[in-house]
């Protein structure tokens, strides 16, 4: 790309609306076959909830920009039809909970064409949506649901924990071939980051070691990956070395990456927002005893929301997500 | 049938042929099964065979369609090769799909059959999606959603339907209409007096048709394609019609009426196309000729799954990712 280098923008913080619709709008002037559908999303309708779709739409026209009827299995299903011959449609689910309204769409159909076809057709959608409790929006509009589909074969999960990073993995997300899920997360949507390289993808599939440690393994996505690097900067200071290990893709989840860093450290601890049970972190700490059952110094240690819909008032709300002060505690636990 | 339609002979052939196609398809799929020589779930589309034949003959290869698990008729008239489809039905390595689809997922793009599905209703999102891409690539091809009258009551019917009018999609919503949901009488079911009522609500077309008179929906079909071709938007067909074989082949029918099945049968579309098309002027030796080459055709497509290998088990993993990560 040929985009005139912008000395401002390399330096100027970047928030992870502003960052995913710069993604959003490269993508689409690299190839015409990308287009967007999703509810509000073109400028008429205010681009899009928060603004994520603003501007596109008018730069690249309502044919390529959609704003669709509140229909998410037709939604889905428009992708679906239009990415097997061979577009790249980003569709957005506004929140993450209305994904249960097309999980036949996604399930039944952009999961498993590819594979019920014999590989004859497959499915490069992207479909981009936002959770996360914190704004007071009660039980059906904030739940993280990535175990239910990471549990699906055929999908990919991705969950970007900064601007940066959402912004890397959405390229990666439009220009790969198999049907991924993309999850924004709400609150922290206004948190400004580092901006990203301009053109630079972040490949899918492997996760991000934040910070280096040699005591314990902080293995964490999305939103609760700042709780993370917190505790660990906390301890640090008393000497706790944590290594932090940022997912950015749970599916397929970078197994490696994962087994390298608690062979080293001996010692784990998942921390994610969904509810605790039958989580991602259940998965991971599964794959850890498998593999370093004689090697760990103690039981994986998993931190997950309230085992109960997201609560509406705020006290409620604020304790029902992982605090700092659990995944400390489940951090000390692991050192004995 | 209307005998002031004036429709090329070729074409009123060529829909024999397809529907012949289906029909001697269909008794050799249920022979082949009961012989056990085949193990396959399998829905007949016997008595179903003039809908997709008289549609077909009015699409080129590029126009594409979504079929569902009762679609072995609306693949073969679309153009699906026998041997192929036979081979999937086996679970052979031959097959569309590798064997990995199986009756109810039949996929052949090179013929324009790009998703079939055992989803009630998911046909029709699907289709859009299709329809979509030709519209914004101005490609003028237009697609068909094969669905049943069970599925005009699931939510996928509502909100396909709507877009596709909101949006001007050259979508056909065909919905074949065979009195049954499954085991439950269209009438126990279904609100609306007819299925194309409900175009109403969605401002667009809706025709009901005799789904077993080829010039009827050859015609009607030829309307609602020019439509969408020509950018006017999708037309929702109900076309009346009855399957001979129950939901799923081995079905006691007990939820039929007594002697409903029978005078249905007795109205046989296939044998009664030939015989209009004879008295018409075609020659019977046309139509002998054509048929014994649909039992060639036939025979070397059943040899054929039979003989082929069944898939390496290596096939297990491939095709779940495009980078076909390990396990």
């Amino acid at each position: 790309m040929n985009a005139p280098a912008n000395t401002l923008e390399k330096v100027k913080p970047m928030n992870t609306i502003q960052a995913v619709n710069l993604a959003l709008e490269e993508a689409m002037t690299l190839d015409p076959e990308v287009i967007l559908l999703g509810e509000d999303i073109a400028d008429g309708q205010e681009g899009g909830i928060v603004g994520v779709t603003k501007g596109l739409s008018t730069k690249f026209g309502t044919a390529r920009v959609r704003s669709t009827p509140i229909s998410e299995q037709a939604i889905i299903g428009a992708a679906i039809g239009a990415s097997i011959v061979g577009m790249r449609p980003v569709a957005e689910i506004m929140l993450m909970n209305f994904t249960t309204v097309a999980m036949d769409m996604i399930v039944n159909h952009a999961a498993k064409l590819r594979y019920m076809s014999g590989g004859q057709t497959h499915v490069p959608i992207t479909i981009r949506t936002m959770t996360g409790a914190g704004f007071g929006t009660g039980g059906q509009h904030a739940d993280y649901l990535e175990a239910w589909f990471a549990h699906t074969p055929g999908m990919k999960v991705v969950a970007p924990s900064s601007p940066a990073d959402a912004y890397g993995l959405m390229l990666s997300c439009i220009f790969d071939d198999d049907p991924c899920l993309f999850i924004e997360n709400l609150p922290t949507y206004w948190n400004p980051g580092a901006p990203p390289q301009v053109g630079q993808r972040i490949p899918l599939g492997k996760a991000n070691v934040l910070r280096e440690g040699g005591d314990v393994t902080l293995i964490s996505y999305s939103r609760t990956v700042h709780d993370c690097v917190a505790v660990a900067d906390k301890l640090a200071r008393e000497g706790i070395r944590v290594e932090v290990i940022d997912l950015r893709t749970i599916s397929p989840l970078d197994e490696a990456t994962l087994l390298q860093s608690v062979a080293k450290t001996g010692r784990a601890v998942v921390v994610h927002e969904a509810v605790r049970k039958f989580g991602v972190g259940a998965e991971i700490a599964a794959l850890l005893h498998e593999h370093l059952f004689g090697q760990l110094k103690a039981p994986v240690q998993r931190i997950g929301a309230n085992q109960s819909p997201v609560p509406f008032s705020k006290a409620l709300e604020a304790a029902f997500v992982p605090q700092q002060a659990g995944i400390e505690a489940a951090i000390r636990k692991t050192l004995g | 049938m209307n005998p002031e339609s004036r429709v090329d002979q070729a074409i009123l052939v060529d829909i024999y042929r397809r529907m012949s196609l289906i029909q001697r398809s269909d008794d050799r799929f249920r022979a082949v099964i009961k012989s056990g020589k085949i193990v396959a779930p399998y829905y007949s589309p016997r008595g179903q065979e003039v809908i997709p034949s008289a549609i077909s003959v009015n699409l080129t290869d590029d126009d594409t369609i979504c079929t569902i698990y009762r679609g072995i008729h609306d693949m073969l008239a679309k153009g699906v090769p026998s041997k192929l489809l036979w081979a999937e039905i086996a679970g052979k390595a031959t097959g569309t799909c590798k064997g990995k689809g199986g009756p109810m997922h039949i996929t052949h793009p090179a013929s324009g059959v790009m998703v079939t599905t055992g989803i009630v209703g998911s046909s029709m999102p699907i289709a859009n999606g299709l329809a979509l891409a030709s519209q914004i690539r101005n490609q003028g091809r237009v697609t068909v959603a094969y669905f049943g009258d069970g599925a005009s009551n699931i939510g996928a019917f509502h909100e396909a339907l709507n877009m596709a009018a909101v949006w001007k999609l050259p979508v056909l919503f065909v919905c074949q209409n065979n009195g049954y949901g499954e085991h439950t009488r269209y009438d126990l079911a279904t609100s609306a007096r007819q299925i194309s009522d409900r175009a109403i609500g969605y401002q667009m077309p809706g025709v009901t048709v005799d789904g077993n008179d080829p010039l009827a929906v050859y015609a009607v079909a030829r309307t609602a394609v020019a439509r969408a071709r020509a950018g006017e938007g999708p037309t929702l067909i109900e076309a009346r019609t009855f399957r001979f074989h129950g939901h799923v082949f081995g079905d006691a029918d007990g939820y039929m009426a007594p002697g409903e099945k029978e005078a249905a049968m007795a109205r046989d579309p296939v044998p009664l196309f030939r015989r209009w098309l004879v008295e018409g002027g075609v020659p019977e030796a046309e139509l002998a000729a054509i048929e014994s080459a649909i039992d060639r055709e036939i025979d070397e497509a059943v040899a054929f799954a039979l003989e082929s290998p069944v898939p390496d088990l290596a096939e297990l993993h491939t095709d779940v990712l495009a980078d076909e990560v390990a396990a």
